[in-house]
């Protein structure tokens, strides 16, 4: 049965080491959406981006995920990346020894390879690798290099953006991936995401600070406290929370201070 | 917390040893045990000359006198040496000529080891020896080779047709008191293989010996010698197999390399001997010493290894850099898994002036593996302008293996440049989940990273070598992460 959402996450509760983060959260997202979520530190946003893509030290407990209709949590880390799950990471890992072309032309064949498609060939391989570095504007000389060995920040995030680019996948999720960019980086960012997004392509983007949304705007935006969305509402909430700061909304949903900051059971 | 990666992974340690199957065929061998009489026989058999046996002989009389050297960094299981056959070989007319007159049984043995010793399926441009226990069964392209006046045969064959080579060359770089592995091999190895690269002249293609062992209790102990004289060049490789044991076969051989004048040598091996099982039982136990010697000035020898079987590996392939500028190389990845152990390395001693050495090496470490390093770096007091640089990285899968090394640098000339340098590093999960959300499974991924950490190794290799290099890396790997 084929679903209208893309992702669908219902009551979902998850832990990590016992310990309750994300505490009965629903979210439903349909092709071509972008959707943002914002919340400050500690409010299971990283959290969510795990549950969905996978990561082992994350227990869900309780509460459904699908992706197009089937069901997300019991497909394994790289099923669900070769399902088209994107994850931009807040914290991309140094692999030394691998070449970004290597590792790139892995991940796109075994993807290749799930959907029934033969691999791509070293010269159309080659022809993808150059059309996207000029899309998301990277330098040649880091997809030269070990998969983000030596890499400054901004060049770890860029290199995301070309990595997403370059697997076109149906979600992606971007995990803080405003945090630690000069606004020239992040201008590179942003524009390499509205490039890619398509009628296709959905966006979930995590964030602390709206400044991201200045250059990728959003149709939903979400707030999270306390493992919960407390909020959600058009691009104006975004802008709404930069101004006015997060209080006035955990006052708004009757969130106690201390349940969001050091609170974290049940 | 329970970590479903480690325990798929466990699940999977599915890196069966595809080469374990034993070939059924009749077998000619001598009873166990080592003697003067089983020495004396053995060189009966192969027909020897009196000098060959006299060599043996005083190998033997010297190893009763030996030690086993108890100075490596391994565990390793007593050896019965009266419990060992020392002579097996398949029942076949002498010295096949032509391959009709070789066992089809042979021929399907090697078929399915990927060694088709038909000369037209061979890889173009590899000649290979094959080695089955104790003697050569069979040597490709050898007509084609003898036009450029290169010798490429059976060691039991160069003993009859060239002996004046032999008896010139044979024992120059290891003596017969070398050591306690050596000095038993000269008294009763049994084949391996010649080459002879005569001047000026350029192999056209790789050479190869495959050691293949079939009969059980039974101990390897094959000789190569190598020798390229002045301007000439080759690349050899040698790979090597065996059967699924439960109990432990020794294997110790001798490699002898010498490079004239402006000589280069390249001598690469992918060893894939029975690792023995997930436990730690069986596998081979593998002592083997290997030896170059750069006698003229500008000469060049390389050494390129692949170590991934072998329940123990104790080997040091060395360069004795003794013309004027000449060069010594030595890139190395060695593998231990489960409970295998490795202490291997190299020795490089500086002789003559502005040599020059280079030391690779690439440990990988899982499950309950050993690894050590252990090289010498000697410069002595006439080797003016020596250089050496080493590079010793070791890389950790899980927490229950060991990576070790012993660097030991000796010089005695102050114009030396020694350079050492050294690194240890793991794969972690946050690695693998990085590959894991770019679609690639937890297997691939390891493949990636511990192929990319050892290309700088397995780019020496030749090209058809390096791709098989790089699948035997992954396969002896799987399920090790954790």
């Amino acid at each position: 049965m084929k679903s209208e959402f893309l992702l669908q996450i219902k009551d979902l509760k998850a832990s990590i080491d016992n310990k309750s983060i994300i505490k009965g959260l629903s979210l439903e997202v349909k092709p071509g959406e972008i959707h943002a979520i914002m919340g400050p530190n500690g409010s299971g946003k990283s959290t969510l981006a795990n549950v969905l893509t996978g990561r082992d030290l994350v227990t869900v407990t309780d509460g459904s995920v699908t992706f197009e209709g089937r069901n997300l949590l019991d497909m394994s880390p790289e099923e669900r990346a070769r399902e088209g799950i994107f994850l931009s990471f807040q914290y991309p890992i140094e692999i030394p020894g691998v070449s970004m072309v290597n590792f790139m032309k892995t991940a796109i064949n075994e993807q290749r390879k799930h959907r029934g498609l033969e691999p791509l060939s070293a010269s159309e391989f080659l022809s993808q690798m150059r059309e996207k570095k000029e899309l998301v504007e990277i330098d040649s000389a880091l997809t030269n290099r070990s998969v983000n060995e030596g890499f400054s920040g901004g060049e770890k995030k860029k290199n995301e953006i070309f990595q997403m680019a370059m697997l076109e996948p149906r979600l992606a999720l971007l995990d803080e991936t405003d945090s630690g960019l000069d606004i020239d980086a992040l201008r590179i960012v942003a524009n390499g995401v509205n490039k890619i997004r398509s009628a296709d392509t959905s966006v979930i983007v995590i964030t602390h600070y709206q400044r991201l949304l200045d250059y990728i705007i959003p149709d939903f935006v979400h707030v999270m406290f306390d493992g919960r969305i407390v909020k959600s509402a058009g691009p104006e909430l975004a802008l709404e929370l930069e101004k006015r700061g997060y209080d006035w909304i955990r006052k708004e949903a009757d969130i106690a201070e201390e349940s969001w900051i050091t609170d974290r059971k049940l | 917390m329970e970590n479903d990666q480690d325990k798929v992974l466990n699940e999977v340690t599915s890196g069966e040893y595809k080469y374990g199957f034993v070939t059924d065929i009749e077998t000619e061998v001598i009873p166990k045990g080592l003697t003067e009489d089983v020495v004396r026989l053995i060189s009966a058999k192969k027909q020897e000359p009196e000098w060959m046996l006299e060599f043996r002989l005083k190998a033997f009389r010297h190893w009763l006198t030996m030690k086993m050297p108890a100075w490596a960094n391994l565990k390793i299981p007593e050896i019965n040496y009266q419990d060992i056959i020392f002579y097996a070989a398949p029942r076949q007319r002498p010295a096949p000529g032509s391959l009709s007159e070789v066992d089809p049984q042979l021929i399907k043995t090697f078929d399915k080891l990927g060694i088709p010793l038909e000369e037209q399926k061979r890889l173009t441009g590899v000649a290979v020896d094959a080695v089955m226990d104790s003697i050569s069964v069979k040597t490709t392209f050898r007509e084609t080779l003898a036009e450029l006046g290169i010798i490429f045969c059976s060691f039991s064959e160069a003993v009859r047709e060239h002996p004046s080579l032999v008896q010139k060359y044979l024992a120059s770089v290891v003596p017969y008191t070398d050591n306690f592995f050596a000095t038993l091999n000269s008294a009763v190895f049994s084949d391996g293989s010649f080459c002879y690269i005569p001047k000026d002249v350029r192999c056209p293609m790789e050479l190869s010996t495959y050691f293949r062992i079939n009969t059980s209790n039974t101990g390897q102990f094959e000789r190569t010698l190598l020798i390229a004289d002045e301007e000439s060049y080759v690349s050899y490789l040698e790979g090597c197999t065996a059967p699924m044991r439960d109990e432990n076969q020794l294997h110790a051989a001798v490699v002898e390399i010498v490079a004239e004048r402006g000589a280069e040598v390249k001598y690469s091996t992918v060893q894939n001997w029975y690792p023995g099982d997930r436990d730690g039982k069986g596998g081979i136990l593998n002592f083997v010493t290997k030896r170059g010697m750069c006698k003229g000035d500008d000469s060049k020898i390389s050494w390129t290894q692949v170590e991934t079987g072998s329940a123990i590996t104790w080997k040091y392939p060395s360069c004795i850099l003794r013309g004027n500028n000449s060069t010594g190389e030595f890139y190395s990845v060695a593998v231990t898994n489960n409970y295998q152990q490795a202490d291997t390395g190299t020795k490089m001693i500086h002789i003559g002036k502005n040599t020059k050495s280079t030391i690779v090496s690439k440990g990988i470490s899982a499950g309950f593996g050993q690894n050590s390093y252990r090289g010498l770096v000697k410069v002595l007091g006439k080797a003016e302008g020596a250089r050496n640089f080493s590079q010793c990285d070791s890389l950790l899968l899980g927490d229950k293996c060991g990576a070790h090394t012993f660097p030991y640098i000796e010089v005695d000339n102050p114009s030396a440049i020694v350079e050492h340098e050294a690194t240890t590093s793991r794969i972690g999960e946050d690695q693998i989940f990085y590959c894991n959300q770019r679609g690639i499974s937890t297997e691939d991924a390891i493949g990636l990273i511990v192929n990319g950490y050892a290309r700088e190794v397995i780019n020496k290799l030749p090209m058809e070598f390096a791709v098989e290099a790089q699948k035997l890396l992954q396969i002896s790997l799987e399920g090790s992460v954790g």
